[in-house]
């Protein structure tokens, strides 16, 4: 009874021999092996590629689920300026559900990321043993008899399918976790487009802001005064801020549009 | 002896060490027989440790078999059995 990585050792070492087994000319065999090499790195490549996009993807997501929480919270002071506890509860809940997501969606990044340097580091290796094995396989054929040139053969192939075996895996495996992720990620974009992030009231997405709009018409001229009064009482006037509303939009310091970019769902 | 950590390359560490790796990778084949997940986990982390500490890693454009081939530190035992029992799981 042997181990497991005695046995790994074992069944790769055959599936590389059977490979040469089948060969007329084993000489043959080496040109046919260095075309699969160069498809396998080009396969790495892209399999790269394809993690850095989703990871950028996720990136792009999280910097608007942040800008969604922070127009949240800047909705639950205002509705808590003017008095609206119940307003400012119901924003700063949808906050917590968002947070949930980003915190969600940091972790995921954080498992691209690493896929994404084991890959590279992997299409480093395969690069330099494909190099190997193309001068190797050069000297081989101009060199031997198609007899003499067995077990030389062997020796080169076997290192070099070895870790085409290996490299095939991880690409596998990064395949699959970008799938995934893939499929959440087009989730979280549906969420984002309608707005509704674990909308507990059932209202409509701008809800909380259109109330607050309504309230404040007026109202900021109250916190003025408030303010003035604040002052000269002897208080620096740090603590109350004014509130612009009515239009719309209420931040003053996010100026910017409120566009999401849409990404294509594949 | 040279050993494969699938994922990170090739180590060589000198064959006195097989003994104490042995020992180990029998352990890690029980658990992974009687389906203990974390046990497995414990080994396979135990057995990686040793070998990263106990070898010298291959150039990259060394092409020499490994003796020993160990699964990635993120190996499931479902992983794991899937390459023991098909190896038409592994690409060629």
């Amino acid at each position: 009874m042997s181990g497991v990585m005695k046995r790994m050792g074992m069944i790769f070492r055959a599936k590389a021999n059977k490979a040469l087994d089948r060969a007329e000319d084993p000489r043959e065999t080496l040109d046919y092996s260095y075309q699969k090499q160069l498809e396998l790195l080009q396969k790495v490549r892209r399999g790269v590629a394809d993690v850095a996009t989703s990871r950028k993807r996720l990136e792009l997501q999280l910097t608007q689920l942040q800008k969604q929480s922070s127009t949240l919270e800047d909705q639950g002071r205002k509705a808590l300026a003017l008095g609206r506890e119940d307003l400012a509860r119901e924003a700063l809940s949808r906050r917590a559900a968002l947070q949930q997501q980003v915190t969600d969606l940091e972790t995921q990044h954080q498992t691209l990321q690493g896929e994404e340097e084991k890959l590279t580091l992997a299409a480093q290796r395969l690069q330099a043993k494909v190099d190997a094995f193309r001068t190797k396989k050069e000297t081989i054929k101009a060199t031997y008899t198609a007899a003499q040139a067995q077990t030389r053969i062997g020796e080169a192939f076997s290192g070099i399918s070895e870790e085409m075996g290996d490299v095939g895996m991880a690409i596998q495996r990064a395949e699959d976790k970008t799938a995934q992720l893939q499929a959440r990620a087009g989730a979280i974009d549906e969420l984002l487009a309608s707005g509704a992030l674990d909308d507990s009231s059932g209202l409509a997405k701008d809800d909380i802001q259109s109330e607050l709009d309504r309230l404040s018409g007026g109202t900021d001229v109250e916190l003025e005064l408030q303010r003035m009064k604040a002052e000269l009482a002897g208080g620096s006037g740090g603590g109350q801020q004014a509130i612009e509303g009515g239009q719309g939009q209420s931040q003053p310091h996010s100026q910017q549009p409120q566009d999401t970019p849409r990404f294509d769902k594949q | 002896m040279i050993v494969r950590i699938m994922g990170e390359g090739q180590v060589k560490l000198a064959d006195s060490h097989f003994a104490e790796l042995n020992k180990l990778d029998d352990e890690l084949l029980e658990e992974m027989e009687s389906g203990d997940e974390p046990g497995f986990r414990r080994t396979l982390h135990a057995l990686l440790d040793k070998v990263r500490e106990l070898g010298t890693p291959l150039p990259d454009d060394a092409l020499e078999p490994s003796e020993l081939i160990l699964p990635s530190p993120d190996a499931t035992i479902a992983e794991v059995r899937d390459m023991l029992t098909d190896d038409g799981l592994i690409p060629g």
